[in-house]
């Protein structure tokens, strides 16, 4: 129907562009798609945890174990860190490599106080005897923030390999882009304790 | 040297792993050692290893790898088969007081095995492989968004698939079945090595199909040629959308159940285990929350493949292009809402299982209106019963009766009859043979000649196609009669003499599929021994609608001289009728991504991993874990990933298609 219509016009219609065609750079999306995937990986073991996370087997429940100042202090340091790795972005956005270097390093040294205080917990739990194969609820604990805490680590590393580059290569349109990943990254991970500080550790402790 | 110092190197690995003391598996391990030292000998004194390695291996380009992962799921079919055939023939024999045979903890692994082959191994590269040579031309791109990732994405499909046949000669596959369900799967009940070798390859596999589907997905999204809004693009590539999105949106679930499972065993946690507060059933609710969107990861694309096939093959527009549309993606998001239909023996009350068993139901409607779609698009049309097409009315016939044994099971209190039974297997070899299986193999046979040049040989194509359809139907529907019976699946061996006619049946139905396995090869040595009588010169053998056939056969690296412009649903066709002219001046330089062997040197170190924890060399799993994350820390300081092909190449290749072009008019 439209056929004969626009047949008439045939010769003005383009079937291929003649200059070099740019598709839209999609790093930015296919990162994001990612982190809701690995968001999906959180939502599996919070799960787990609403479901297990009362079956003590007679050993010791949130209200017994959780250090509340500690996890105070730990939740600080990490929701500062994404303020410090907001002010690196700002840096990197005006192309100041030094104030961006330094931003980063102080996120990263924020998210090492992050690793230390929560290894000190584990440890801690583990000689109460409290480890994650006394019972469902550790187990289910243990998990959730250990994953949390490997995101973690593998963010510091990631940080400090885009600290390199950033001093080799400066802040071209590809660091830029890189930086901007692991901001998206870092960001989540807040989030995602944010869950863990509300559902796992305000709510046990109220019990 | 001392026991403690040979278990610090070695870990669980010892000479016992290797199995020496079953002729079955020591001749098939013959076989194989055989046959793959005469491919890398032959390799070899052909001198093709560079060939081999600068233009496939370390290919970043779509059509490439696409190619390669349909190689893979071809040679793991073999495989899966093997496994298939091994256990007809058993349980054709052993009735009574004989034993047949496979000893029990044989015929366990080989069920197993056979299920996360087929699916992990067969089908997900099926269809990925298919997507990524399809996609991209069908949108009018010159790669997927992520080019690398996608190499390494294919090479971590095949560490996956490595780690599996590794567990043929070097200790043992899971005895759990496909699923490995806890408690049977957890420390307690399974200590050795099998289930590791199932969690392990099924997570260096996952890291690459959920990296593809998050590719594909940007690819889709973001690289469409201009003009192609979403309710103008190919049936195909929406069928491929949806089925990327559920990949995205599931396989992280397996990613994490299978973590937790191992968890459980590496770490001695309580999440599955029976006692210390576990519940076994979080995990068969959790695997099956990624386990039924699976089933439409899969069957979507076979849909999609099937809406281009009939249109083509009708030389009709496909009827109901946007209810085709809405269709799929209303069961890409009912696919969610079922999963629980698999256990509705679970006993979790008559509420939920009546939800799930009306979801489940109701997911039968957008299904039905695609088969009507088709249906209606045949309808006069000119039909042209090319193989491809055969392989889709033979889907429509086998997969419809496979839909209402769905709905049938869909019911709970008829599947608390059914459940486990062999009525569910031939249920689901039902859809997955009438519909993956035979959409795939449509897909193959219609794109060949896009991906080589030529067309492949119809005569065995067609005996390809009716040895699988007849022999689907010797080999299922006797095992619908068992179901009813009340046979269980799963079972080695019976005492009831009366049953044994219908295994014999059905182990008849396996040869025939066989054969239809070997014609399904043998069209390929044909097609390429008579590939000049088959050659395609136009790039359009079918008459086809969609971009794809708009380029040459083979398309060049850069499948586009210049990005289309696209005006209407069938691009292609559109084209034609409008008579389009072919620019064959004014080209310009294009850019490119570069090969990497990166991929394979990732997913190689990924398989040592794996192997190092499954038998659990400590010092090994350290040393190449920290080898893998520097390996990918090295790779992020490549930056020379891409270059420009010259206008002058441009020219060239294009100006070979004008003159193949002129010498056909």
């Amino acid at each position: 129907m439209a056929h004969a219509q626009t047949l008439t016009e045939a010769d003005e219609i383009r079937f291929h562009t003649t200059e070099e065609h740019h598709p839209e750079n999609g790093t930015l999306l296919g990162f994001w798609i990612y982190l809701m995937s690995d968001c999906l990986i959180f939502a599996v073991l919070f799960a787990c945890y609403a479901v297990l996370g009362r079956n003590y087997a007679a050993g010791p429940s949130g209200a017994d174990l959780f250090d509340l100042p500690i996890v105070a202090v730990n939740t600080a340091l990490l929701l500062f860190s994404s303020i410090t790795y907001g002010f690196a972005m700002i840096s990197a956005q005006a192309k100041k490599v030094k104030p961006t270097l330094a931003w980063l390093a102080v996120t990263g040294l924020l998210g090492l106080g992050f690793l230390s205080l929560e290894l000190y917990e584990f440890n801690h739990l583990i000689h109460e005897g409290a480890g994650p194969q006394r019972s469902a609820f550790l187990s289910s604990f243990f998990v959730l923030v250990g994953t949390h805490g490997l995101h973690v680590t593998f963010g510091t590393i990631w940080l400090v390999t885009l600290m390199v580059q950033v001093a080799k290569r400066g802040l071209g349109v590809e660091m830029k882009r890189r930086l901007m990943c692991l901001s998206m990254f870092w960001h989540f991970l807040d989030v995602i304790w944010i869950g863990v500080f509300s559902f796992v550790y305000l709510l046990g402790v109220l019990k | 040297m001392s026991p403690d110092l040979v278990k610090t190197i070695f870990g669980r690995l010892t000479w016992d792993a290797i199995p020496l003391h079953e002729p079955i598996l020591i001749g098939t391990f013959g076989v194989v050692a055989l046959g793959g030292i005469t491919v890398l000998a032959a390799l070899t004194y052909f001198k093709v290893w560079g060939y081999l390695w600068r233009e496939w291996l370390t290919s970043v380009d779509h059509k490439k790898i696409g190619v390669m992962y349909i190689i893979l799921a071809i040679i793991m079919l073999l495989r899966g088969f093997a496994d298939a055939l091994m256990m007809r023939a058993q349980q054709a024999i052993a009735f009574g007081d004989a034993a047949g045979y496979l000893p029990p903890h044989h015929y366990d692994q080989v069920f197993t095995a056979h299920g996360v082959i087929m699916i992990f191994f067969v089908a997900m590269p099926l269809i990925t492989g298919l997507m990524n040579l399809v996609v991209p031309l069908q949108i009018g791109a010159r790669d997927v968004a992520f080019p690398f990732l996608n190499n390494f994405s294919f090479w971590m499909t095949v560490g996956g698939a490595i780690t599996v046949m590794l567990s043929l000669f070097v200790g043992e596959f899971a005895r759990t079945g496909w699923l490995a369900y806890p408690p049977l799967s957890g420390l307690a009940y399974s200590p050795d090595v099998g289930v590791d070798y199932y969690i392990w390859s099924l997570q260096i596999a996952g890291v690459g199909t959920t990296l593809s589907g998050i590719n594909l997905i940007v690819t889709i999204v973001k690289m469409r040629a201009p003009g192609m809004s979403l309710m103008k693009m190919p049936v195909f590539t929406w069928t491929s959308l949806c089925s990327n999105v559920l990949i995205v949106a599931s396989f992280p679930i397996l990613t994490a159940v299978l973590a937790l499972l191992s968890s459980d065993r590496y770490l001695g946690t309580n999440f599955f285990t029976n006692d210390f507060g576990g519940n076994p059933m979080m995990y068969v609710n959790l695997i099956w929350i990624w386990g039924h969107p699976e089933v439409y990861i899969l069957v979507l694309p076979a849909f999609g493949v099937f809406s281009e096939v009939v249109s083509t093959f009708s030389s009709k527009r496909l009827f109901g292009y946007s209810s085709m549309v809405y269709a799929t993606v209303v069961i890409t998001i009912l696919s969610y809402l079922v999963w629980l239909h698999h256990f509705f023996t679970m006993g979790s009350g008559a509420s939920v299982n009546s939800f799930f068993g009306i979801t489940t139901m109701i997911i039968s409607i957008p299904t039905g209106a695609k088969i009507f779609n088709w249906l209606f698009t045949m309808y006069r049309g000119r039909i042209r019963f090319e193989v491809p097409m055969l392989w889709t009315v033979g889907f429509m016939v086998t997969f419809v009766i496979g839909g209402m044994t769905g709905v049938l099971l869909a019911v709970p209190p008829a599947d608390f009859v059914l459940h486990n039974s062999l009525f569910l297997i031939a249920h689901f070899h039902n859809v997955i043979i009438g519909g993956v299986v035979f959409g795939m193999f449509a897909g193959i046979v219609y794109w060949f000649p896009k991906a080589f040049g030529f067309k492949l040989d119809p005569f065995w194509g067609k005996l390809s196609f009716w040895f699988w359809q007849i022999g689907f139907f010797f080999a299922f529907m006797p095992l619908y009669v068992l179901g009813l019976m009340g046979v269980t699946r799963r079972v080695s061996h019976f005492e009831d003499h009366s049953l044994q006619i219908w295994f014999v049946i059905s182990a008849f139905g396996a040869v025939l599929i066989l054969f239809g396995i070997i014609s399904f090869v043998m069209q390929m040595v044909v097609g390429f021994m008579k590939r000049e009588q088959y050659a395609d010169k136009t790039g359009d053998p079918w008459g086809g609608r969609t971009l794809e056939w708009s380029t040459s056969s083979p398309p060049p690296a850069y499948n586009f001289a210049f990005t289309p412009v696209i005006h209407e649903i069938d691009a292609w066709h559109d084209m034609k009728q409008r008579g389009y002219q072919r620019p064959t001046t004014g080209f310009i330089p294009i850019h490119m991504p570069k090969n990497t062997g990166a991929g394979v040197v990732l997913a190689g170190i990924s398989v040592v991993v794996g192997f190092a924890m499954i038998w659990q060399i400590w010092w090994l799993a350290v040393i190449s874990f920290v080898a893998l994350v520097a390996s990918a820390i090295i790779h992020t300081f490549n930056f020379k990933r891409d270059y420009y092909i010259p206008a002058e190449e441009v020219v060239r290749i294009e100006d070979a298609r004008t003159e193949a072009l002129r010498s056909l008019a």
